[in-house]
Formats: C-alpha cells, sequence, structure tokens
C-alpha cells in the first residue's frame, strides 16, 4: 500500500473530511443534513446499515442539542470510539466556526454599507419568512388534538408574551408530557391506545 | 470570568435545545440576551446570517455571540459550550440505545416536548419579526409574505429565496 493510500484509508481522516464537507455545504442545519448522512454513510462509504442508520438518525434528532453534531458524534463514536466521535464532531463544526468569523470580520470591515444594510433587511424578512413556515409544517405534525394545541400555545405565549425562558417551556413540556400518557395509559388499561 | 459564562450559557442551550435550529432559536436569544451579549437586532442580524452560511444554527450563533464578546477564545468556549452536551448525551446513548428507543419515560417526555416546540418555532417568528419590521415598510412584508408562499405553494429552495431577498433589499431598501 502506498503512503497515499494509508492516508486515504485513514478511517479518522476519512471522518474528519467526510463531516467536514458536511458542515461545509449544507445550508440550513440539521435537518438538511440528514439526507445528505445517510446518502453517504449508508450507500457510498458503508459504514451503517440502512437500520443502523435510522437508529442514529432518532437519536440524534431525539436527543436534546445540534442534529449535525449528535449525528458525527454517533457515527464517530460507531465506527472509532471516542476518538473518531471528537474527530467528527469537530469536522462538522469547523466549517461554521471558520466562516462565522470571516463574516464578522467582512461585515466590520465595511463598515455601515447601504447596501449590505439593504440586503441583510431583505434576508432578515425572507427569514421571518421561512420560520414561520417552519412552524405551519412543523405544527402540521404536531398538532393533533387540544392537549398539543394548549400546550404549544402556552409555550408560546409564555416566551413570546411574558418572556418566560425557554428552557422552563421545555421542562414544563417534559413534565405535561409525562402525567399525559401516564394517564392515557391508565384509561385505556393494559390494551393501550388505539389511535 | 467571560469564557466560562460563554461556555455555560451554551452548554445550557446544547442540553435544553430539542428540535433542531428554529426552536433553538428563542434560548439562544435569551441565553445571550440575558447577558448582554445581544441585542433584538444582533439576533436578527445572526439569524439573517445564518440563513445564507453553511452550518447547524446555534453552532453559527455559539460563534458569533462568543467572536463579538470575546474574540477567539470566546468563539471556542461558546462552541465547545453547545457541542459537549450533544457529545455526552449521544455517546451514552450509543451503549443503551435498545433501551433508549423503547423506553416509555423518553416516549412520555417527547408527547409533551413536541408540541413545545412548536411554540418555540413560533416565539422565534416574533423575536425576528421584531427587528425585520422595525419599522413598518412595504418590501420586508412583502418578501415575507413572498416567501412564505414560494417555499410553501412552490418548493422553491429557501437558499435561492434568501440569496434573492438578499439582492432585492440590497436594491429597494438600501
Amino acid at each position: 500500500m502506498s503512503k497515499l493510500e494509508k492516508v486515504k484509508n485513514n478511517l479518522f481522516l476519512q471522518l474528519f473530511w467526510t463531516f467536514f464537507k458536511l458542515g461545509l455545504f449544507t445550508i440550513g442545519g440539521g435537518m438538511a443534513m440528514i439526507p445528505l448522512i445517510q446518502d453517504i454513510v449508508v450507500d457510498k462509504k458503508k459504514w451503517m446499515t440502512e437500520e443502523e442508520a435510522v437508529d442514529c438518525i432518532a437519536v440524534s434528532q431525539g436527543l436534546p442539542g445540534v442534529i449535525a453534531i449528535n449525528m458525527a458524534t454517533y457515527i464517530g463514536q460507531t465506527k472509532k470510539g471516542i476518538l473518531g466521535a471528537i474527530v467528527a464532531t469537530i469536522g462538522v463544526i469547523l466549517p461554521s466556526f471558520i466562516i462565522i468569523i470571516l463574516v464578522i470580520k467582512v461585515l466590520a470591515g465595511i463598515g455601515e454599507n447601504r447596501y449590505v444594510n439593504g440586503a441583510l433587511a431583505g434576508i432578515k424578512a425572507a427569514a421571518t419568512g421561512l420560520i414561520a413556515y417552519s412552524a405551519y409544517k412543523v405544527g402540521r405534525q404536531v398538532l393533533k388534538g387540544p392537549f398539543q394545541w394548549v400546550l404549544a400555545l402556552l409555550s408560546f405565549v409564555a416566551i413570546a408574551v411574558f418572556s418566560v425562558n425557554a428552557v422552563w417551556a421545555i421542562v414544563a413540556g417534559i413534565l405535561a408530557g409525562l402525567i399525559y400518557t401516564a394517564v392515557k395509559e391508565k384509561k385505556n388499561g393494559n390494551g393501550g391506545e388505539s389511535q | 470570568m467571560i469564557y466560562l459564562k460563554l461556555f455555560l450559557v451554551f452548554a445550557k442551550i446544547g442540553v435544553f435545545g430539542f428540535g433542531g435550529g428554529m426552536a433553538m432559536l428563542p434560548m439562544i436569544y435569551q441565553g445571550a440576551q440575558s447577558f448582554g451579549l445581544m441585542s433584538a437586532d444582533e439576533f436578527s442580524n445572526l439569524v439573517a446570517i445564518s440563513q445564507v452560511t453553511p452550518g447547524p444554527m446555534a453552532v453559527n450563533a455559539a460563534t458569533y455571540v462568543g467572536f463579538n464578546c470575546a474574540g477567539y477564545a470566546g468563539a471556542f468556549a461558546a462552541t465547545l459550550g453547545v457541542a459537549m452536551p450533544s457529545f455526552l448525551l449521544v455517546t451514552l446513548a450509543c451503549y443503551f440505545i435498545s433501551k433508549f428507543k423503547e423506553s416509555k419515560a423518553i416516549e412520555g417526555a417527547f408527547a409533551g416536548i413536541r408540541p413545545v416546540t412548536v411554540g418555540l418555532i413560533g416565539a422565534a417568528v416574533i423575536f425576528m419579526g421584531q427587528s425585520a419590521f422595525e419599522t413598518i415598510s412595504l418590501v420586508p412584508c412583502l418578501i415575507t409574505l413572498g416567501t412564505v408562499i414560494l417555499v410553501g405553494k412552490f418548493k422553491v429552495s429557501p437558499i435561492a429565496i434568501v440569496v434573492a431577498a438578499g439582492v432585492i433589499g440590497a436594491i429597494l431598501c438600501g
């Protein structure tokens, strides 16, 4: 095996490079990354089976935190243990880190410029629309009954109107969810619920 | 000490941030604001920049806030903070994957977390809108409305929309 091949076949380097590219080319965050990761990890690199990848996505979405970091950690961990997880995580973070610092420096260098400010105003308006649509899309999936509606509206009003810390909304949601499922299960006996 | 503070603020976001970048926005806003790290206007700048730069929103936010507060080391501390909880929790979950999937408690918790996530994203719209429509003018309102229609009805790529909005903004709002 030549030296170059050895380097190419080094799994740590592959993990780093794969996740570096993912971090560099996915605009739109972790959700946008999911299909790409599936394609690379399952079809191209064959690091995981289809089923393992589904587990990885479930865990990454289920746990708190940045979804892209969750997936990088999971895949790195299963391939090469803790060190693999560290390498993959650094890979996925590094592009953001470098690019954001560059953007700050460039913007600071430009200073007050009406075209830059105008462009930012336009992007802000578009971003507001994108977030609104995302709320609608997630809402359509999640808000299936009065329990879900009440919880969503309460947390919205608490945070947006009364400036309640979002952490408390999450904690309250966890408690409400635990009580809700426990009560529902009791009502339905052992037969379980019928959706 | 500013580095520790940055680390802790973003570690908290890492621990309680469910549901992806958009749902994490209110937490990022409040977390940064509570330490006087960020105004509403700066927050919306950050979100705008995150829309046109690659990578996860929360990492962009950590780098942005950290760098503006305390330079490179600040950016490093904040980014490390937001990544650390993920790192630890996922590593644990890898070992308990089967239990994790079948756990009744986790299922129950998520019955509550999911609706709250919708409320969080809704609150993010308000935080964003505060700055985007600071002075009520026609062009931003039309861009927002157009974005919702284009992405929702015509499935146009968000990146294309954001780039177009930037160009339109530079010409009409500049």
